[in-house]
């Protein structure tokens, strides 16, 4: 507002070609102008070609039926279901593996990260020798340690390892007890629910009662209590409702309970292990990024070591570890698409063999973009909210 | 990636080409002095780079067919590997001259996709391979419901896997790989019970497994796989040189004409030979395909006659030892019928 302030009160120019105002008016027309006919120009040209070469166009294609089978699909889907729903069941396993994969690398990282702050030297040493190691090996060959490295190379179906709880592992993954709910569980799930309004209830009330009388209450203990003993009460009330479904052996592969599939388990894996190395280091800079003199501060307080990591440090650290973590969920969620590698059924494989089997290739790839487009700018909203509350409120 | 990226290619190659009416590729081809050729990236007997670095099979040799047609030298073809994924993309935006992948012909791609089929060089259908010393007792593919199939995605076959084992009411577990050494790989380390593709690939694969003596062909064949070479839609020109060039093929071998007498059978005076081998007097039969009248005299020499393409790469002369069943001539009751060249 001051500069224009300024150049009205200065003399004219003698021609408005001179005129900073209108110059960038200007330039600025004519660059959207470019890009605009650019985008048009491409736009057109694509669908003229597709007619001379006779290719199909248009995204009629998703209603028609799809013809192949995938093998993770977390909503019902079968060779008769439609290309869009071969396509939702491809985005819904990118999204599983990409938010199990950033509570795994978040946890690991967080642990790693700390870990190189430790006092203990073989700690220390061990959690760099970690971030060293995975920093700098390209993800791709990570997922292909876990898979043809580790998982390929367990023994075949007919001789399973047993795990404890009626567990197996074997070639084709790791099979374990599903838990049946029979007639009545619903009364559990509401124990559980009421539990946790209880937690928050009391962790709300004993702030305030530290705020007026300075008293403190053991908030982590009780919600423990009343998260595990409530629902247990209410399962022991309701005669025990639950049974247990156990893999067995069959003709070619284990049957029932629950089966989590090498492709999955290597992904996985692969992902969160190797992005937890850069939260690591995120994490070691931020707490790295707290001046010494905040905790010496707290110390004098009279705050003991935990606390002073939980109210003093972390909360500081935090702001400068969120922007940089979130570029890290990015990168993990893209990566994801490396799944294609090992055959795991996520967005870029399905889109894939649904573009091969339509062989329209300007469309697929148009979903593929704006699909992971999506995702992404989704995180970022996500974590930007995070990262708001997070931030500096200067009073 | 590598798929994606020739997506996008393909993608922006659409965009960014000239509206205007290209040349014809016949043309194009001559001007680069060499046909680009799209194969596979490694199934034996068909095509796949031998220790060398040289591409053998039946569809490596028919591109060299057609680049021996068009300048008389059959060594002027250029080979780029692709995947299932990448081939038709490749093709559609010029990427390639010609497509001879083990691609069977269906309706979809000939009429949606762009392309244009010029004949069926292998009548294959689709079979299953098991490991035999690991599941005993399977003998028959309808014996496979629960069983992990490993099969190679954006194919026919994985379409016809998922109505096999509808129509029969059994149940089995996908494992899709993009390329087909994952799905090799995958298969040889057990990963899946069984292994579905065309037959003649299940033959040519098995001989690349750890220990091939283990394994066994069922004997059920799911489906009509006619495999033959592809070319753009809407290049009448090429589209013929490519269907002559195989239908020369099958003329030589019903004829007679070997890589071996070729030379001598130029003197013949069967009015039939001479008109294939262009020395009639007066015919232009080479030159009306825009190509020079001894074309088959080079085809021949280059690569010999359908029969011997057949035997040297997956029949006697090779470690597949496929009988030629219903590839023979149809003077042998087989379905390899060449029309005239006349």
């Amino acid at each position: 507002m001051a500069s224009q302030e300024i150049l009205r009160e200065e003399p004219s120019r003698g021609s408005f070609i001179n005129d900073p105002r209108i110059r960038s008016l200007f330039f600025q027309t004519l660059v959207v102008i470019l890009l605009f006919s650019s985008i048009w120009w491409i736009v057109h040209n694509v669908i003229e070609n597709l007619q001379r070469l006779h290719i199909a166009s248009g995204f009629g294609f998703l209603r028609s039926r799809a013809g192949f089978d995938i093998s993770d699909t977390p909503i019902a889907y079968t060779s008769d279901s439609t290309y869009f729903r071969a396509l939702v069941v491809g985005l819904l396993n990118t999204i599983i593996v990409a938010v199990a994969g950033i509570v795994l690398a978040t946890i690991v990282g967080f642990t790693i990260g700390i870990g190189r702050l430790s006092q203990n030297w073989l700690i220390r040493k061990i959690c760099t020798v970690y971030v060293e190691i995975f920093r700098n090996i390209p993800p791709l060959l990570v997922i292909f340690f876990w898979y043809s490295g580790v998982l390929a190379v367990l023994p075949p179906p007919r001789e399973s390892i047993h795990l404890p709880f009626g567990s197996f592992l074997n070639q084709r993954g790791f099979y374990f007890p599903r838990a049946v709910w029979g007639d009545g569980s619903w009364l559990i799930g509401v124990a559980l629910l009421l539990a946790i309004a209880m937690a928050l209830f009391v962790a709300h009330k004993a702030r305030q009662r530290q705020k007026a009388t300075g008293q403190q209450f053991p908030v982590f203990w009780t919600s423990v209590a009343l998260i595990i003993g409530l629902p247990a009460l209410a399962f022991l009330l309701s005669g025990m409702p639950l049974t247990f479904d156990f893999p067995k052996q069959s003709t070619f592969n284990l049957t029932g309970g629950f089966w989590v599939k090498p492709e999955f388990l290597s992904l996985l894996l692969a992902l969160s292990f190797y992005t937890a190395a850069f939260i690591a280091e995120i994490v070691r800079a931020g707490i790295r990024g707290v001046s010494k003199g905040q905790s010496e501060a707290a110390a004098a307080l009279g705050l003991r070591s935990g606390p002073i990591l939980r109210l003093v440090v972390i909360p500081q650290a935090m702001r400068i570890v969120i922007p940089p973590l979130t570029s890290q969920y990015l990168n993990l969620t893209k990566n994801s698409s490396l799944a294609i590698a090992i055959g795991y059924p996520d967005l870029t494989a399905t889109a894939g063999t649904v573009l091969n089997q339509t062989g329209q290739a300007v469309e697929g790839v148009f979903i593929m973009m704006i699909a992971y487009l999506v995702l992404s700018l989704v995180t970022s909203f996500v974590m930007n909210i995070v990262n708001a509350r997070m931030a500096l409120v200067e009073r | 990636m590598k798929h994606i990226a020739i997506g996008i290619l393909g993608a922006a190659a659409l965009g960014f080409m000239a509206s205007a009416a290209s040349a014809g590729t016949l043309d194009t081809v001559k001007q680069k002095g060499f046909i680009q050729c799209g194969v596979s990236t490694g199934l034996a007997g068909f095509s796949a780079p031998d220790d060398k670095g040289e591409w053998k099979g039946i569809d490596a040799d028919f591109c060299r067919a057609v680049a021996a047609a068009v300048f008389g030298d059959g060594t002027k073809v250029k080979f780029t590997p692709l995947s299932a994924k990448e081939r038709f993309t490749a093709l559609q935006s010029g990427e390639i001259d010609i497509l001879s992948r083990n691609t069977t012909w269906t309706s979809n791609r000939d009429s949606a996709l762009g392309l244009d089929f010029v004949g069926i060089t292998y009548y294959d259908g689709q079979g299953f391979m098991i490991n035999a010393k690991k599941l005993p007792g399977v003998n028959s593919a309808l014996q496979l419901s629960g069983a992990a199939v490993c099969v190679q995605s954006g194919t026919t076959t994985e379409l016809n896997l998922a109505d096999y084992f509808k129509k029969n009411k059994m149940e089995y577990n996908p494992v899709v790989f993009e390329k087909l050494e994952e799905v090799n790989a995958a298969y040889d380390a057990g990963r899946c019970d069984a292994y579905t593709t065309d037959q003649s690939g299940l033959y040519g694969i098995r001989l690349t497994l750890s220990s091939p003596a283990d394994h066994v062909v069922l004997p059920e064949i799911i489906s009509k796989e006619p495999l033959g070479p592809a070319v753009r839609q809407g290049d009448d020109q090429w589209a013929h040189i490519a269907r002559w060039t195989y239908f020369a093929l099958l003329n030589a071998e019903e004829a007679g004409i070997t890589q071996a007498n070729v030379d001598e059978m130029k003197t013949s005076t069967d009015p039939n030979i001479q008109r294939i081998l262009g020395t009639e007097p007066d015919g232009k039969y080479g030159a009306d395909l825009g190509l020079s009248n001894d074309w088959v005299v080079n085809i021949i020499k280059a690569v010999g006659n359908y029969g011997e393409m057949f035997e040297r790469n997956v029949g006697s002369g090779s470690p597949l030892k496929i009988a030629r069943g219903i590839n023979a001539l149809w003077t042998k009751g087989g379905l390899q019928y060449g029309p005239p060249i006349r």
